[in-house]
């Protein structure tokens, strides 16, 4: 392997980017620096999309409307959701798998290059589109990022077509990565690399850009209806012309529940690929972990309809739904169960990537419970539409999906970047994210079995404690977050030059390249025994 | 004797503590619907602590026995089928004994035949609707919160956002149907001292129902994003005995022959312009603002607004019909001919309106809107 790598760096020299200045990025097709787009991309809009939540915070501190009027704060909600979910996660996940893979499996460059430079191009143009809703006349979007109709088409701003578009661009962004993905694992792996060898990250990423490519263009017939009910006279949603407002949810998630497994899927193989390394030991079952995550995206088609529990659906369904959500909890089990198994009777090093992942199995964990409790339905009747569904779904996704970013940040940039930061700074963050978000968090579990429901800018007196509380927590985590932003920074101006093994015990062929690789990797492949 | 009141010298300010404490679980509620629910959340919460502190005290165990820098030498094995199988197969147990009892709750909880009685409770933008289907009873209920309260103008009170102008009265002891739907977006009904959420969806009627086992003020809210005031829209059920129940029906009965007489009086200019500003804020403010000043393009404006500064017949004809398509509902089945004209009025004359398009009525007076409402027939 050390051979291939010396083979291409004979070439390296006359091959780095073939622009200078901005259109070196502009014209990229590397998948390195498209990787970094990507990452940049989510994490400028994690501050955007958190700001939309502090605003929400701050309006929610003490009861009565003190900051913003009661349709603004639905805007904020709106755009904290889907700011979140389709222009932090999904893009920083992309750009670790734009990262990785290729140095993952062996591989030179993604197998569409041209295509991934497009794929990441349209996100700025969504955003823009999306983002300049809160600029123009008249409301943004202000229907929650689920967009129900009627309240979204009918009763929708004019805003909403915005949205639409929006929404279509960052499906065909998606869809496009998606499809480069699967092309590059398929047929650009070294030779010696069958499937059951790849690395968990590798697989999981497999198996997230199949459920994109099945879910995206669902999601892009909703809104392609929700288009024609408000411009061209048809009634899918209209109940007054026959139509059915129940069925847009079912075909929003439809799309919506496979897209949480979409975010959270990637995460898994980051926190696969950590856990071993810093347990000095191989993953425990390793077909086990595979086999789990096919099963979770499998049994994620057959579960949509527990987000609709009290919409009236006939009890068979109820019961269906109710059971297969249940099940959901066996593949999720193995996965916590054999990173448990993975640390058993190893030799623990807690570095910073490490903190984060058993962070990740712990607070992840948590969500899952919560999660469990919600598939039942009678129970569900209770929880639906409170802080109790937001306590649940931010502990799956912020200690899960954005712990797992975090994660495979702290675990890999020392290799992209050839330095490593600093390990005392990166603790300070953890421990300030760690505490704020159970401060902001948990508490919500209260507050919404006591009864206040979610997206509502004022509440009764009674839920006013763990709300200031909830709003302490969430200006630290905020603020917990310009400590990551010095840290990279720092770190690539002046961090401490690296090893190509970073870690000690580390495993993977990204390891045996140097730090920082070369502009091309792996031109020759490597072989994998 | 002694320790008893000794143990009540100890007790007294532990239970003034935890009467203090927020809530932070699951009521209980008053019906059996209710307690089976909690039965159920607390079951599910036991079994879900129980995995957490096996799966957490072994991850404990692990982060204090097996560290690199307490001299812990990684282990080789990584694999083991036996294992798996169990961690598979246990929680499926688990699963099962977990779904039996929350299929039996499910399935009694969705059976609403043989009702005592029945109401259709309709979602507004942003009030409920509550029809006595075999009484021939129907009103409206709305937030009773000042918007003073809500801006911070004035205390906020113990009730605050939680009260209506007029609640839901049902009797107990008795099955009450809750027919379930909505007039325009989508809503959803919740009571959680009943254990009943039904979301509110035009074009479907879905049921509930409770029996409920003690009288007294219960207070609910909308749960389903359905607009700009989602969060000012509670549900109070005041359930009572009987007996009262009854005389309550019979009041009702009386208060909508006062209201029909009320149609002919003739009120003065300061009577409509108070009634109509308290009218307003509690009908119109969300929209059009307690200003006038709307929310442009979705909600227009009323100060200087090309309607209420114009003819006095479109202006009714508008309120009472609405306009189809838009957030402006019929307010002719919602509101009595005296709020009507005093709305009216006071919004002809709001907002500095009094001076511009003088040539046209700028006072309505109940009896106009009952012509209005006779000549759309």
């Amino acid at each position: 392997m050390s051979d291939a790598v010396m083979d291409s760096h004979d070439h390296d020299h006359h091959h780095g980017p073939a622009h200078k200045g901005f259109k070196r990025w502009l014209f990229t097709t590397n998948h390195k620096d498209i990787g970094t787009m990507y990452l940049i991309f989510a994490l400028v809009m994690l501050f955007v999309g958190g700001a939309f939540a502090l605003v929400i915070r701050a309006e929610l501190f003490m009861p009565g409307l003190q900051i913003v009027s009661p349709d603004y704060f639905n805007q904020m909600t709106t755009m904290h959701g889907l700011v979140m979910v389709f222009m932090v996660i999904m893009p920083a996940m992309t750009g670790l798998a734009n990262w990785q893979i290729p140095l993952m499996i062996g591989a030179p460059d993604m197998a569409l290059p041209r295509l991934n430079n497009w794929s990441f191009w349209i996100l700025p143009i969504a955003l823009a589109l999306i983002g300049s809703t809160l600029f123009i006349d008249g409301p943004g979007p202000n229907f929650g990022w689920t967009f129900y109709a009627p309240l979204s088409t009918t009763y929708g701003p004019p805003s909403t077509d915005y949205m639409i578009f929006a929404i279509h661009l960052l499906g065909l962004s998606s869809i496009m990565g998606s499809i480069n993905i699967i092309v590059t694992i398929f047929n650009l792996r070294a030779p010696g690399m069958t499937l059951m060898k790849m690395p968990i990250f590798v697989w999981t990423w497999l198996i997230t850009a199949f459920l994109i490519i099945a879910v995206m263009p669902v999601l892009a017939g909703a809104v392609t209806m929700m288009l024609m009910d408000r411009h061209f006279g048809t009634a899918f949603f209209e109940a007054g012309g026959g139509g059915d407002p129940v069925m847009f949810q079912h075909i929003f998630w439809f799309f919506g529940h496979p897209e949480v497994y979409i975010l959270i899927l990637p995460a898994f193989g980051v926190i696969s690929e950590v856990i071993p390394t810093f347990s000095s030991k191989k993953i425990f079952g390793y077909r086990f972990m595979v086999y789990a995550t096919a099963s979770i995206a499998i049994l994620s088609f057959v579960v949509w309809a527990h987000h609709m529990f009290t919409t009236g659906i006939p009890l068979a369904a109820e019961l269906f739904f109710m059971y297969t959500t249940m099940l959901i909890a066996v593949p999720t089990g193995i996965k916590v169960f054999n990173w448990v198994g993975t640390m058993w009777r190893g030799a623990l090093r807690f570095e910073p990537p490490m903190l984060f992942a058993v962070a990740f199995v712990i607070l992840f964990t948590i969500g899952g419970f919560s999660g469990l409790m919600l598939s039942i339905v009678p129970a569900d009747y209770q929880y639906q539409d409170t802080y109790f569904v937001v306590a649940h779904f931010h502990y799956v996704l912020v200690p899960g999906a954005l712990f797992g970013i975090m994660t495979a940040v702290y675990y890999w940039l020392p290799k992209w970047s050839g330095k490593m930061y600093s390990h005392k700074l990166a603790n300070w963050h953890f421990w300030l994210t760690v505490i704020s978000l159970n401060l902001t968090f948990f508490p919500m579990h209260f507050l919404g079995l006591a009864g206040m429901p979610r997206r509502i800018p004022d509440y009764a007196l009674q839920f006013t404690n763990f709300n200031a509380v909830a709003t302490v927590g969430a200006f630290m985590f905020g603020l917990s977050q310009l400590v990551f932003v010095w840290l990279i920074i720092s770190t690539v101006r002046s961090g401490k030059p690296t090893t190509p093994e970073v870690w000690e015990s580390s495993h993977g062929l990204e390891w045996t390249l140097p730090s920082p690789p070369p502009y091309h990797t792996f031109e020759t492949p490597p072989h994998v025994e | 004797m002694r320790w008893r009141s000794s143990l009540f010298l100890i007790l007294t300010p532990l239970l003034t503590f935890a009467e203090q404490m927020p809530t932070i679980n699951m009521t209980q509620g008053v019906t059996k619907v209710s307690r089976d629910i909690y039965d159920l959340h607390m079951t599910i919460f036991l079994i879900c602590c129980v995995i957490g502190v096996i799966v957490f005290g072994a991850i404990l165990y692990s982060i204090i026995h097996h560290r690199k820098s307490k001299g812990a030498v990684a282990a080789d094995f990584h694999e083991n089928a036996t294992l798996e199988f169990a961690w598979t197969l246990i929680p499926f147990l688990i699963l099962i004994v977990m779904a039996v009892p929350a299929t039996r709750v499910l399935v009694s909880m969705r059976d609403a035949s043989k009702p005592d009685v029945n109401i259709k409770v309709v979602g507004y933008q942003w009030k409920w609707q509550y029809e006595y289907l075999d009484q021939g009873i129907s009103f409206f209920s709305s937030l009773a919160t000042p918007l003073d309260q809500i801006h911070n103008k004035i205390k906020k009170n113990k009730d605050y956002l939680l009260d209506v102008d007029k609640p839901l009265v049902v009797p107990i002891h008795k099955k009450i149907r809750f027919l379930v739907t909505s007039n325009d977006v989508i809503h959803s009904w919740w009571m959680p001292a009943f254990g009943i959420k039904r979301d509110a969806i035009p074009g479907y009627i879905h049921e509930a129902w409770a029996v409920i086992e003690q009288p007294g003020m219960y207070y609910g809210r909308c749960a389903e994003l359905c607009g700009a005031d989602h969060g000012f829209m509670p549900v109070v059920v005041k359930a009572v005995t009987e007996v009262e129940y009854k005389k309550w029906i019979k009041s009702q009965h009386e208060a909508k022959k006062q209201s029909a007489a009320a149609s002919n009086k003739k009120m003065t200019q300061d009577e409509l312009m108070a009634e109509g500003k308290k009218a307003y804020d509690a009908h119109c403010a969300s929209c059009h603002k307690a200003t006038g000043e709307g929310m442009p393009p979705v909600f227009p404006a009323l100060k200087n607004g090309l309607i209420v500064v114009g003819p006095a017949d479109a202006q009714i004809k508008l309120v009472l019909n609405g306009v189809k398509g838009t957030a402006m509902q019929a307010f002719g089945a919602q509101l009595d001919d005296v709020t009507l004209a005093a709305i009216i009025t006071y919004e002809r004359n709001a907002w500095g309106n009094d001076n511009i398009g003088k040539k046209y009525k700028k006072m309505i007076q109940p009896s106009d809107i009952k012509a209005a409402r006779s000549e759309g027939k």
